[in-house]
C-alpha cells in the first residue's frame, strides 16, 4: 500500500554565521520499506533518530530532499506522493492522516469539539452544514465519546487528556483516511486511560481498514500496536522485522541494547547491563560507515572502512543492518 | 527507629472551585539505607507529597494536619530558617525538570561549587576537589566542570543535578521521575548508578513514578497512590505478586512489557476524579470492578497483611 524508496531529508545547519559550506542534518537518510494495507508498522528509537520526521515525510506534511513514497488508495492506482502539489496534494489528505503526541497542544483552545472534527469536512468540502452534525456526531460515538450531544459543543479545556485523545483521533479519521500515521498517541496520557486509547485505535484499525505507522519511543507499547516494527537509529533503520519475533531475538546490537534497557515491572526479573558505549553521535554531515560505529560493542575494522551496511535478511523475515550478524 | 515518619499527612491547594485534596491523611515511613518508591498516575499526589516533605510549597497550599519525623524532629513546625538548615543538608530533591534549573551563563561545576558554599565553609580548592569526586561518583567526567549546560546533554545535565543533590551528604534523597524525560538507555544508566550512590553512602531514597517498571526497579518497598491518598504499601515484591487493592491490580494489567507473555492489557473505566469534588466513601468506588454498596459510603478499612497494607472493602488476593 505504502512503499518508500531511498527516502531522505536533510535538514540544512550553516556552521558560520556568514553563511559559506553548509551542514546537513541527516535526520532521514536513505530509508527504504514496503507495508502493505491494514498492517501497523512501529516506527521506534531514541530521540533524534528521524522517527517523527519520517512519520511527517509519509503523509508529505513535509517534502523529501530524495526518494519515492509510492501510495495506493487500494484501487490500484499507484502516485508517487513525494511529488504531489495543490489539488492532488489535498485530494491526498483525504486518504492520509496523521495523528500527534500532545492532546494539549495540538487542539485549538477556541475551538469547539464540533469545530476541530468538522475542520478536515469543511476543507475538504464535504457534505453541506447538517450532515456534517451527523458525521462528527457519528465520529464522536464511534471513538468512546457517547452521547456526542453532550460533547459536541464543549472546548478542549472542558475535557480530560484521554478524552481529548479520542477528539484527535475523530478529527483524523472523519475524512475516512486509509493511511494514518500517529506519532506518540499514547505517551503523554496515564496508565489506566492508555490502554483505553490503544484499545479504540486498534478496533478502528480493524473495523475501518486503516493501515497505520505507529511512532513510538516505548517498545512495551510497540509490542501490543504493532504488527511489525522497524529500529531507527541516527536516520536508518537498523533493523526490521514481525513484532514478537524481532523482541525475543533481536539481531542489530542497538536493538539488542534497546530492549535489555527497557525496565520490566516484574520485581523478580533482571536484566543484562546495556552493552553500549557513550552517547548518540551527532547527525550533522555523519561519515559515511555504519552509523552505529562509535557505540557498537562488536564493530571491527571492516565496519570502519565499509559504508553503512543494507539492510538483509537474517533468515525469517527479520531485516537487520549489520555485518556482524 | 525509621529515618522518616510521616503520620495523617495533609495538604490542601486553595483554589476558586475550593479545596483540592491533593495529599489526604497519608502515613508512612522510610527506614535507613531503603528506598520507596511512590507510584501513581498524574494528579494523585504523588509530587504534592515531595514538596510538602520539603515544605517548597506554593502560595495557595496549606498543611493542614500531620507530622513529619525526621529523626524524630517534626519538620512541620518549623520556620523557614530553621526548616532551610535540613533542605539539602538532611533531605534533598531532585526534581523532574530539574536539568532544565541549570542556570545557562554560569559552569556547571561552579553552580555546585556554589552550592556548596552555601552550606559549608569550605575553601574553594576544598569544594572543588569535593564536586570532583561527585562527578566520578554519578559517572560524570570532571572535564566537564568547566563546561556550560548547553554542552551538557539531557541524561548528563540530570547527572549533574543528582551530583548537586548529593553534595551534602544528605539522609533521605528525594526523586520526583528523575529520568522521565530521558532515552530508555540514559535511564537505564542513571538508574543504575543511583541505585549504587544510595547504597554506597547508604542513603535513603523516595523515589517518585508513574512507570510500574521503574518503581519495580528501584524500590525495596512502594506506595501505591489514588486520588491523594496511599491505597496499598508494602515490599516490592509483595505488592507486584500479591496486590491488595483493585487499583493496583489494574495499573499491573494495564501496564506492557516486553518481556515474558503477551498478556492481555485491561483497560480501566473512566478516569481518575477531580480532587475538588472527590467521590464519597472510597475514592476509587467509581471505577473499581469490584465496588459494593459500604464503597460508595464510607471510607474504606485497613487491611494489613504482616506489613504489607491496603485501604479496601473488597481486598484481592487473600
Amino acid at each position: 500500500m505504502v512503499s518508500a524508496q531511498a527516502l531522505t531529508k536533510l535538514f540544512p545547519v550553516s556552521d558560520s554565521w556568514f553563511g559559506g559550506q553548509k551542514s546537513f542534518v541527516h535526520a532521514v537518510d536513505d530509508i527504504s520499506f514496503d507495508l502493505m494495507g491494514g498492517e501497523s508498522l512501529g516506527l521506534v528509537g531514541e530521540s533524534g533518530c528521524g522517527k517523527t520526521t519520517t512519520g511527517k515525510l509519509l503523509v508529505r506534511l513535509i517534502e523529501p530532499t530524495a526518494g519515492h513514497i509510492q501510495f495506493d488508495d487500494g484501487t490500484g492506482n499507484s502516485e508517487d506522493i513525494a511529488i504531489l502539489k495543490g489539488a492532488s496534494l489535498k485530494a491526498f489528505r483525504k486518504k492520509a492522516q496523521m495523528v500527534f503526541q500532545d492532546p494539549y497542544e495540538s487542539l485549538n483552545p477556541r475551538q469547539t469539539v464540533f469545530d476541530a472534527v468538522s475542520e478536515p469536512l469543511r476543507v475538504q468540502n464535504i457534505g453541506g452544514p447538517a450532515d456534517r452534525i451527523d458525521k462528527v456526531s457519528e465520529m464522536l460515538v464511534l471513538v468512546g465519546l457517547s452521547p456526542p450531544s453532550t460533547f459536541l459543543f464543549r472546548y478542549p479545556h472542558e475535557l480530560s487528556g484521554g478524552q481529548r485523545q479520542r477528539v484527535v483521533i475523530a478529527r483524523a479519521l472523519v475524512v475516512e483516511p486509509t493511511f494514518v500515521v500517529a506519532d506518540e498517541p499514547t505517551s503523554m496520557l496515564d496508565v489506566s486511560v492508555r490502554t483505553g486509547i490503544m484499545r479504540l485505535m486498534d478496533d478502528l484499525g480493524d473495523r475501518l481498514g486503516i493501515t497505520y505507522v505507529y511512532i513510538t519511543h516505548d517498545l512495551a507499547v510497540a509490542r501490543y500496536m504493532c504488527d511489525r516494527i522497524a529500529v531507527m537509529y541516527l536516520g536508518k533503520i537498523v533493523e526490521v522485522g514481525e513484532t514478537e519475533k524481532l523482541l525475543s531475538n533481536p539481531q542489530h546490537p542497538y536493538t539488542k541494547a534497546l530492549l535489555s534497557a527497557v525496565p520490566v515491572p516484574d520485581p523478580a526479573s533482571t536484566r543484562d547491563p546495556v552493552n553500549i558505549k557513550g552517547g548518540v553521535t551527532t547527525p550533522v554531515d555523519p561519515p559515511p560507515r555504519c552509523r552505529f560505529f562509535d557505540r557498537c560493542p562488536i564493530a571491527d575494522n571492516f565496519c570502519r572502512d565499509n559504508v553503512h551496511p543494507p539492510l538483509e535478511d537474517k533468515g525469517a523475515g527479520q531485516f537487520a543492518a549489520c555485518y556482524k550478524v | 527507629m525509621p529515618l522518616l515518619t510521616v503520620d495523617n499527612l495533609t495538604m490542601h491547594y486553595m483554589t476558586r472551585e475550593g479545596p483540592v485534596r491533593a495529599v489526604d491523611g497519608v502515613s508512612f515511613s522510610v527506614e535507613h539505607g531503603q528506598s520507596l518508591g511512590l507510584v501513581g498516575e498524574s494528579g494523585c499526589g504523588k509530587s504534592s507529597i515531595a514538596t510538602s516533605l520539603l515544605k517548597l510549597l506554593p502560595d495557595n497550599a496549606s498543611l493542614l494536619a500531620g507530622s513529619v519525623l525526621l529523626d524524630g524532629v517534626d519538620l512541620l513546625p518549623l520556620s523557614e530558617r530553621e526548616m532551610r538548615e535540613y533542605r539539602w543538608d538532611r533531605i534533598s530533591m531532585v526534581f523532574q525538570a530539574a536539568m532544565n534549573s541549570l542556570d545557562p551563563v554560569y559552569r556547571v561545576g561552579d553552580q555546585i561549587v556554589e552550592a556548596l558554599e552555601a552550606h559549608y565553609e569550605r575553601t574553594r580548592q576544598e569544594s572543588h576537589d569535593r564536586v570532583q569526586e561527585l562527578y566520578e561518583l554519578v559517572g560524570l567526567n570532571p572535564e566537564f566542570m568547566d563546561r556550560y549546560p548547553h554542552e551538557y546533554s539531557g541524561g548528563m545535565k540530570q547527572r549533574a543535578i543528582i551530583a548537586m543533590a548529593l553534595a551534602c551528604e544528605p539522609d533521605l534523597i528525594i526523586a520526583d521521575e528523575p529520568t522521565t524525560a530521558l532515552d530508555v538507555i540514559v535511564q537505564d544508566r542513571i538508574l543504575r548508578e543511583m541505585k549504587e550512590v544510595q547504597r554506597k553512602l547508604d542513603m535513603s531514597m523516595i523515589y517518585i513514578s508513574h512507570d510500574m517498571a521503574v518503581i519495580a526497579e528501584v524500590s525495596d518497598v512502594v506506595g501505591v497512590m489514588y486520588a491523594g491518598k496511599i491505597v496499598e504499601f508494602g515490599p516490592t515484591s509483595e505488592v507486584f505478586d500479591r496486590p491488595i487493592h483493585p487499583y493496583t491490580q489494574a495499573l499491573m494489567s494495564a501496564f506492557p512489557s516486553v518481556v515474558g507473555e503477551k498478556k492481555e492489557l485491561v483497560t480501566l473505566p473512566g478516569e481518575p476524579p477531580n480532587l475538588a469534588v472527590p467521590p464519597a466513601g472510597c475514592r476509587f468506588h467509581p471505577r473499581c470492578p469490584f465496588a459494593t454498596g459500604e464503597c460508595m459510603t464510607s471510607e474504606p478499612p485497613i487491611v494489613n497483611r504482616g506489613g504489607h497494607w491496603a485501604v479496601c472493602w473488597n481486598p484481592r488476593n487473600e
